[in-house]
């Protein structure tokens, strides 16, 4: 059974990487934990849930848009706009980067390059959703120890 | 900046009722524990239709306040609304509510994730009371406390002068 303080400090080294080596994360997420307390112990895992679901509604969305013959690139870069809303609401630097760049392609009409964007964002999402729920998961097992 | 809170109108223990507009899912949850956070009574809407609908302009009249009355004493003290919504934007629910002589001394803010100039200062023209850039922060709700009024005074209208 690991001790308290090893999961601690698993849990911190974790979380910096987060934010410092690749930033995956920006201060928005701490600002998400600052929220977080006795009378609201689940909002982050409640928020970023929410955003894994309406992310995946999201991409479904994007990728039968571009399927279409006649790509609609309006109605493409409003999926993106969420996207990117959303996920710069939770701290998913990345992710809301690669929407930036979508929506550029978008801008210019570039079908290739919404085809680009499209893998690009769902990498990044999965990346940090993976983060995330390994967060979690150490977070989980803080708790269970006694931390 | 200091707001006493004999120029608001609002005391101090008092709650104010917010209006968070947004239709985005994360969005209202995050806004929502933000404002409850500032010790605010919040209810949220989907779109501008909805809010309209819980002010009692829709078409289904569907009030916040449930009480009967004659006059409609709306119990909102502020309204925080999206820029960028799918039908009716921020900006056009701003409008509609400034057309309303019930409800046009609501304050309302309108946020959004895109610092556009022109966008800003048209909802500052239309009557706005202040333009937020998303994601929102915890001072950004202190700042808005300020500008929350409670219509049932008489001697209301006094906002926050260190805006």
């Amino acid at each position: 059974m690991e001790g308290v303080l090893q999961l601690q400090s698993q849990l911190a080294d974790y979380t910096t990487s987060l934010y410092n080596e690749k930033e995956f994360l920006d201060e928005q997420f701490t600002q998400l934990q600052q929220l977080q307390d006795e009378s609201n112990p689940e909002f982050v895992v409640e928020v970023v849930s929410l955003f894994f679901e309406d992310s995946e509604r999201l991409l479904n969305e994007l990728t039968k848009a571009l399927d279409q013959q006649s790509v609609d690139f309006k109605k493409v870069d409003a999926h993106v706009h969420q996207f990117k809303g959303s996920s710069s609401s939770i701290g998913a630097q990345r992710v809301q980067n690669a929407c930036i760049s979508f929506r550029n392609n978008c801008d210019q009409q570039n079908i290739e390059g919404c085809l680009e964007s499209l893998q690009q964002v769902k990498h990044e999402y999965s990346l940090v959703k993976n983060k995330l729920e390994t967060l979690f998961k150490l977070e989980q097992r803080l708790l269970k120890a006694g931390g | 900046m200091d707001c006493s809170s004999s120029t608001m109108g609002l005391d101090y223990e008092e709650s104010p009722h917010v209006l968070a507009v947004d239709d985005s899912l994360v969005d209202r949850k995050l806004i929502e524990s933000l404002l409850k956070n500032s010790n605010c009574i919040v209810t949220t809407a989907e779109n501008g239709q909805r809010a309209l609908e819980l002010l009692g302009l829709g078409d289904r009249q569907h009030i916040i306040n449930k009480k009967k009355k004659k006059k409609k004493d709306s119990k909102v003290n502020l309204i925080i609304t999206d820029y960028c919504m799918p039908g009716m934007t921020g900006y056009e629910l701003l409008k509609k509510l400034k057309e309303s002589s019930d409800l046009k001394e609501i304050p309302v803010v309108i946020v959004s994730s895109e610092n556009v100039p022109t966008r800003i200062k048209k909802c500052m023209k239309e009557g706005a009371q202040e333009f937020m850039l998303k994601p929102l922060q915890q001072s950004d709700i202190k700042k808005l406390r300020c500008h929350m009024t409670k219509f049932s005074k008489p001697t209301n209208g006094k906002l926050c002068m260190g805006s």
